[in-house]
């Protein structure tokens, strides 16, 4: 049934290519904002158009147009960055955007601010260091996540390359990215072509991860397509294929539902690339183009049904997935503070609240992490928990390293809380166009609200996966924690309960559009019977997923 | 002009009522026309009361007398109709003309001449006059055997070449043989009084030459005193005063709209509002302690006996630097004496410095009444008027840079747009016509609008007054300020005209989001092509903003756009620049 192409299906395929008028947008002075329709090309080029959503109403009273910055994703497989690489970064984040990096939920990097005029002298800073924004966003395969673990090293480093692999396979090829923004020229002596996408690329964005057991940190059940990694005495033996993971909802549109990824086989190592091109074939030829919000491989393998989705699969595979084999996931978050690696070096993984890498009054995160990259020789590798890992640190380099955090007052958060090491916020407000409520700045306060709650029931090292979103779309992987709150409007989010601590199950939404002490007040009473009732060593989430059913939801204030 | 007035439903007046107003006003031009409607709005405000001047009928004998002005906002043609009501006492016919709209050799016809010169830019004649004063000024003058003259000087002594142009003019006629029958005075900006003394003089003078040969009677301008004016302002209420230029900007500039409702002051676009404020406290205090004074000691001022504060703050002129301000401390102080004579210096110095620079750099010992007598009277500022009167009934817009910087180690700021960044809740104005800024009467003339910073103000007036009047011509609006992000005055709405296709074109130069510095000339020769077609198809040219560097990079970009586009030579661009100017399509307000 060949239904309407949405508008930005429309859009992609006169796109020439994702080129869109976007050269005639970037001269045009008179406005900081790109035309209309290059808004959504320039996301392929890992370019958002937002504006300062502080200032809206007294840019409109000051008869100034809104404050158009733009966000610019780099895009980093596996989030391995070098220490030089990290330098570049930090000077661009200074000169151009707001003197701020912010880690992401795939291991990336963003910057914040940036104004039109200096676009491309970021992008092509951004290029010089061997790192590109291309297909950062848009309807394309994303960022390729992989466990940054190094604890398993031979594991570890055969992984990053099979995601690395995969990252280059599916790269859009259109010369579009670099006549824009790095040399300029339209060489188009060949025709463009794009072997795997064609002209109209993917019906939506599509995300891959490769986790590691027993760290689920990649959250594999909210990824379209996951490779969990098998191992046997020490060696990678293969991957379980997982497909269909996905979080955006929308208010209010039961057509729309988070869902968690299904494993539908094991592959080798290198039937890894074949597996991951076939998989996003199929997306691109069955997922939905007239509606986006119904476009996502979820469900095109809901419509469906998974055995459909696993006999396409095993049709164009050479050969086809056997069973999956055992694994098991303990937990997702990230071991902060020292920790020795299979190779003898050290690796310090400092939690970067709300990845936001930034000089605060006291903790001066962006200048010392910029001091500990020029005298650093290892890597500095980015967690799916927006922190970051000092990795290969040589036995007697580690209290020069503690001294650099101590100049710039950095606390690796070693001694914090459980939940306060595991809390993840979206960007949502000032820059977040889709933002209804606060994530990223109200995070710190209502941890802290939290804490005292678990203080007062003797749950002070509770380790609770705790996750706020500014609204549905699901950007910290709300659905899968054990406690959220999805943004509905200022200040109001629903509560919901229920995830596992290892992140293999949805939670339920439980109350709706709460205040923050109607949020406090669910939760203590929640917490108190959990501490009364709970059995033993009972995970909070587990707890509630249980008692769901008897304790019914809230009616919203 | 068309005259027939299309009735209204319950009009006011009677049938021959409207007759009467239509025989009355026959023959008026657009500027009186103008006037007469604001005279009579003031007349409903007074309810009705008669006019305290009427006009007596010309009844004079003798050959007359011509006054030639050269003005540009206002002051020196205002004189020249005080004279035409003085030489009427005299039984004097008298005849006004524009130096701007005469020709030069009309002088050589001419018996008796009173002149009242303006000097504007920098010791420069008016806009518009330089033709006639580059005849009478130039080695190759012609004699004036038989004129009799007389020179009254308009100028600023808050600038080095004070009543340059007025000077300059008065040797040069001597130098022609001509006889000066009344002393050149050189006026001040507050000149009500010394002009009013030597008009009458030169009236008298005048009239005593005047009874051996007749003349024809010749009496054109109505003039009696507008309700409102610089000593009569209207107190109006303030309805916005909202910033308007980005939070990251370097500068604050504010939009500020005025209730002039039921005042009796109407306005053209391209007309200026007179600011009669007072100065903001900080700076009174400020050059109290600089001249360490006590501001409650009370002083004598103009017959009253105020508080020292009260005459600094709302009579006298305690920012801008005067000559006779620095003189009054040469007396007393020699190191400032001999520097005064060098110009360069003075011209500097008067540009760089405030009343409370020179209190610490000159330091004397003052007390209150001697430094209240050396400062001279506090003058209006000007705004260029940036609201269309029909779209914004009773109402004025300005668009003001909120001075405030710092230097020489103290802070500083500007009397008037300091006031206005006060947040008062009303403001003192009046109305400064600018008859030589006036948008094109053809509705269908292509205009050209270059302009930086507050420049921009009488082009909001242009397009918003154009567009509703339903005119088709063409806009084109090159704007220039520092930054896009924080600087782009007005920008929604020039993006919405830009849309809706009523700015044709829309270029704009943001001098720092790039490393080398891009001004509105740069996009002039950029835009060369077009710009040389539009002036082809007829299209006015207007200028505004800053004097000093803006208008003369501008104009050199327009010579070098019409050489390289039109062919000219650099003589034959000149004069066809000089002739936009004369036929009045190249027109500058600049500050
Ligand atoms: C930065 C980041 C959140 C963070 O704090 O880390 C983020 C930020 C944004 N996401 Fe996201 N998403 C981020 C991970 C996710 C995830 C988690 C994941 O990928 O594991 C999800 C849920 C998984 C999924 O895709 O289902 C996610 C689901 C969305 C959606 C909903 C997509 C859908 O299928 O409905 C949108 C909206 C859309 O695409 O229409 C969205 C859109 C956005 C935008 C670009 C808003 C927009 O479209 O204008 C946000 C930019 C805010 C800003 O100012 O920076 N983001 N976004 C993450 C960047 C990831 C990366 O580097 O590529
Ligand atoms: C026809 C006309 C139209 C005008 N239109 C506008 C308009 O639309 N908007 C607008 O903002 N202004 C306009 N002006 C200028 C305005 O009239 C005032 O001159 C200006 O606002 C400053 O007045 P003020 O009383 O605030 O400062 P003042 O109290 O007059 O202080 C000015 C003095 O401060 C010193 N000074 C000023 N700037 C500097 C500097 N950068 N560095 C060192 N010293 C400095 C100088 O000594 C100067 O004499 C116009 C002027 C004219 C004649
Ligand atoms: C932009 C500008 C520049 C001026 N330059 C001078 C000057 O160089 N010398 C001077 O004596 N007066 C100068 N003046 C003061 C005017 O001569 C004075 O305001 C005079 O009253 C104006 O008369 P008018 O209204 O007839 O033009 C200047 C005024 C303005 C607005
Ligand atoms: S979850 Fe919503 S508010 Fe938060 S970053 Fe994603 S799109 Fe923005």
């Amino acid at each position: 049934m060949t239904r309407e192409q949405s508008p930005v299906e429309k859009l992609k395929a006169r796109s020439n290519f994702l080129r869109g008028t976007l050269a005639a947008s970037l001269s045009n002075l008179v406005s900081g904002a790109l035309a209309g329709d290059d808004t959504q090309i320039s996301k392929f080029h890992g370019v958002y158009q937002q504006d300062n959503r502080d200032e809206r109403a007294e840019r409109n009273r000051q008869k100034l147009e809104p404050a158009w910055r733009f966000m610019i994703r780099a895009r980093i497989p596996g989030g391995i960055v070098t220490p030089a690489q990290w330098r570049d970064l930090d000077a661009l984040a200074r000169r151009y955007a707001d003197a701020s990096l912010r880690l992401t939920t795939r291991q990336a990097i963003q910057f914040h601010g940036v104004i039109k005029c200096d676009l491309r002298n970021t992008i092509r800073g951004i290029n010089d260091t061997l790192l590109d924004t291309l297909a950062a966003c848009g309807d394309v395969n994303r960022n390729v996540m992989c466990a940054p673990l190094a604890n398993f090293s031979a594991i570890h480093t055969q992984a990053l390359q099979v995601a690395q692999a995969i990252s280059n396979h599916l790269t859009p090829r259109t010369r579009a990215y670099h006549e824009l923004w790095l040399d300029g020229e339209n060489v188009a002596a060949e025709p463009e072509h794009e072997p795997l996408y064609g002209s109209s690329y993917l019906p939506r964005k599509f995300k891959i991860a490769v986790a590691i057991p027993p760290v689920n940190d990649v959250d594999i059940y909210a990824q379209d397509l996951g490779f969990i990694a098998i191992a046997r005495d020490g060696e990678l033996a293969g991957f379980n294929v997982t497909v269909g993971g996905g979080m955006g909802v929308t208010h209010g549109d039961a057509a729309t539902y988070p869902r968690a990824a299904d494993a539908i086989g094991f592959c080798s190592p290198d039937q890894a690339i074949a597996v991951a091109e076939q998989v996003v074939l199929l997306q691109r030829d069955f997922g939905d183009r007239s509606n986006r919000r119904h476009a996502r491989l979820k469900y095109t393998i809901d419509d469906r049904g998974v055995d459909w989705f696993r006999e396409a699969l095993a049709t164009r595979l050479d050969t086809p997935l056997t069973a999956p084999r055992a694994f098991r996931f303990t937990h997702r978050g990230d071991p902060v503070g020292w920790a020795r690696a299979a190779d003898g070096c050290w690796n310090l993984t400092i939690h970067v609240p709300q990845g936001r890498v930034r000089d605060g009054d006291e903790a001066r995160l962006l200048s010392g992490l910029n001091a500990i990259a020029s005298s650093h020789a290892g890597e500095f590798r980015l967690t799916p928990n927006q922190n970051l890992i000092v990795a290969g640190v040589p036995d007697d380099g580690r209290s020069a390293i503690d001294r650099q955090l101590a100049d710039y007052g950095i606390d690796t958060l070693q001694s914090a809380s459980g939940l306060r090491q595991q809390a993840l916020a979206c960007v949502a407000l000032p820059t977040c166009g889709l933002a209804m409520a606060e994530a990223e700045r109200y995070l710190p306060d209502f941890s802290n609200a939290v804490e005292r709650l678990l203080a007062r029931h003797g749950l002070e090292d509770l380790p609770l996966s705790l996750r706020i979103s500014g609204c549905p779309n699901g950007c910290s992987r709300p659905y899968l924690a054990e406690v959220a709150l999805v943004g509905k409007a200022p200040g109001r989010y629903n509560l919901h309960l229920g995830g596992s601590v290892n992140g293999d199950r949805l939670n339920t939404m439980v109350a709706e559009n709460l205040d923050e002490a109607g949020i406090l007040a669910e939760l203590d009473r929640r917490l108190a019977r959990y501490a009364e009732s709970r059995q033993h060593g009972e995970a909070f989430g587990d707890f509630a997923a249980r008692t769901a059913r008897t304790e019914g939801a809230v009616t919203p204030a | 002009m068309s005259s027939a007035v299309q009735p209204v439903q319950a009009m006011p007046l009677s049938a021959d009522g409207l007759d009467e107003l239509h025989q009355a006003v026959a023959g008026f031009d657009r500027e009186q026309l103008l006037w007469t409607s604001g005279y009579l709005a003031g007349l409903a405000r007074l309810e009705g009361e008669p006019p305290p001047h009427t006009p007596a009928s010309a009844a004079a004998t003798g050959e007359g007398l011509t006054v030639f002005f050269a003005t540009e906002t206002g002051n020196s043609r205002k004189i020249a109709g005080d004279i035409v009501s003085a030489g009427q006492a005299h039984g004097l016919t008298v005849d006004t003309v524009d130096l701007a709209r005469c020709k030069p050799r009309q002088l050589a016809r001419t018996r008796n001449a009173l002149f009242v010169v303006a000097t504007h830019g920098i010791g420069e004649p008016p806009e518009g006059t330089d033709g006639f004063f580059d005849v009478w000024l130039g080695d190759t003058a012609p004699a004036l055997a038989n004129l009799r003259y007389g020179v009254l000087a308009l100028g600023d002594s808050s600038y080095a070449d004070f009543c340059e142009a007025g000077r300059q003019l008065d040797t040069a006629l001597a130098n022609c043989g001509a006889t000066r029958i009344i002393e050149r005075v050189d006026c001040d900006v507050d000149f009500t009084a010394a002009a009013g003394h030597w008009v009458e003089k030169a009236v008298k003078m005048a009239a005593a030459c005047d009874d051996e040969t007749p003349g024809k009677a010749v009496l054109r301008a109505v003039s009696s005193p507008a309700p409102i004016d610089r000593k009569r302002p209207h107190r109006a209420p303030v309805i916005v005063n909202q910033r308007i230029t980005g939070r990251r900007s370097s500068r604050d500039v504010r939009h500020v709209e005025l209730d002039i409702d039921g005042a009796g002051l109407a306005y053209l676009p391209g007309d200026s509002l007179g600011v009669v404020s007072s100065n903001p406290p900080r700076i009174v205090d400020a050059v109290l302690e600089a001249a360490g004074l006590d501001g409650d000691v009370i002083v004598a001022l103009d017959g009253d006996d105020l508080a020292a504060a009260a005459a600094l703050g709302e009579r006298l002129e305690i920012t801008a630097v005067s000559r006779p301000f620095l003189d009054a401390i040469a007396r007393r102080e020699d190191g400032l004496s001999q520097k005064l004579s060098d110009r360069a210096f003075l011209r500097d110095y008067l540009e760089t410095r405030q009343v409370v620079d020179v209190l610490h750099e000159f330091p004397v010992d003052w007390t209150e009444q001697s430094l209240v007598d050396a400062l001279r009277r506090l003058p209006p500022r000007l705004y260029s008027i940036a609201s269309a009167p029909n779209v914004n009934p009773g109402e004025a817009h300005i668009t003001v840079t909120v001075l405030d910087y710092e230097r020489f180690g103290r802070a500083h700021w500007g009397s008037a747009s300091g006031f206005l960044a006060d947040e008062p809740s009303s403001v003192p104005v009046y109305i400064e016509q600018n008859p030589r800024f006036r948008l094109p009467e053809d509705a269908d003339a292509p205009v050209v609008m270059i302009g930086a910073g507050t420049g921009v103000a009488p082009y909001r007036a242009f397009v918003e007054q154009r567009r509703e009047l339903g005119q088709r011509g063409p806009n084109w609006l090159i704007f220039g300020n520092r930054n896009l992000d924080s600087d782009f005055l007005y920008q929604q709405e020039w993006l919405q005209y830009h849309e809706e296709g009523y700015l044709r074109h829309l270029d704009v130069a943001f001098s720092r989001d790039q490393a080398d510095k891009i001004y509105v000339q740069h996009r002039i020769m950029e835009q060369g092509r077009r710009l040389v077609d539009w002036i082809d198809q007829g299209a006015f040219l207007y200028v505004c903003g800053d004097a000093k560097c803006m208008a003369v990079d501008v104009h050199a970009a327009i010579l070098a756009v019409l050489e390289q586009y039109a062919g000219l030579s650099g003589e034959a661009a000149v004069e066809r620049l000089d002739e936009l100017r004369a036929s009045g399509r190249y027109l500058r307000d600049v500050y």
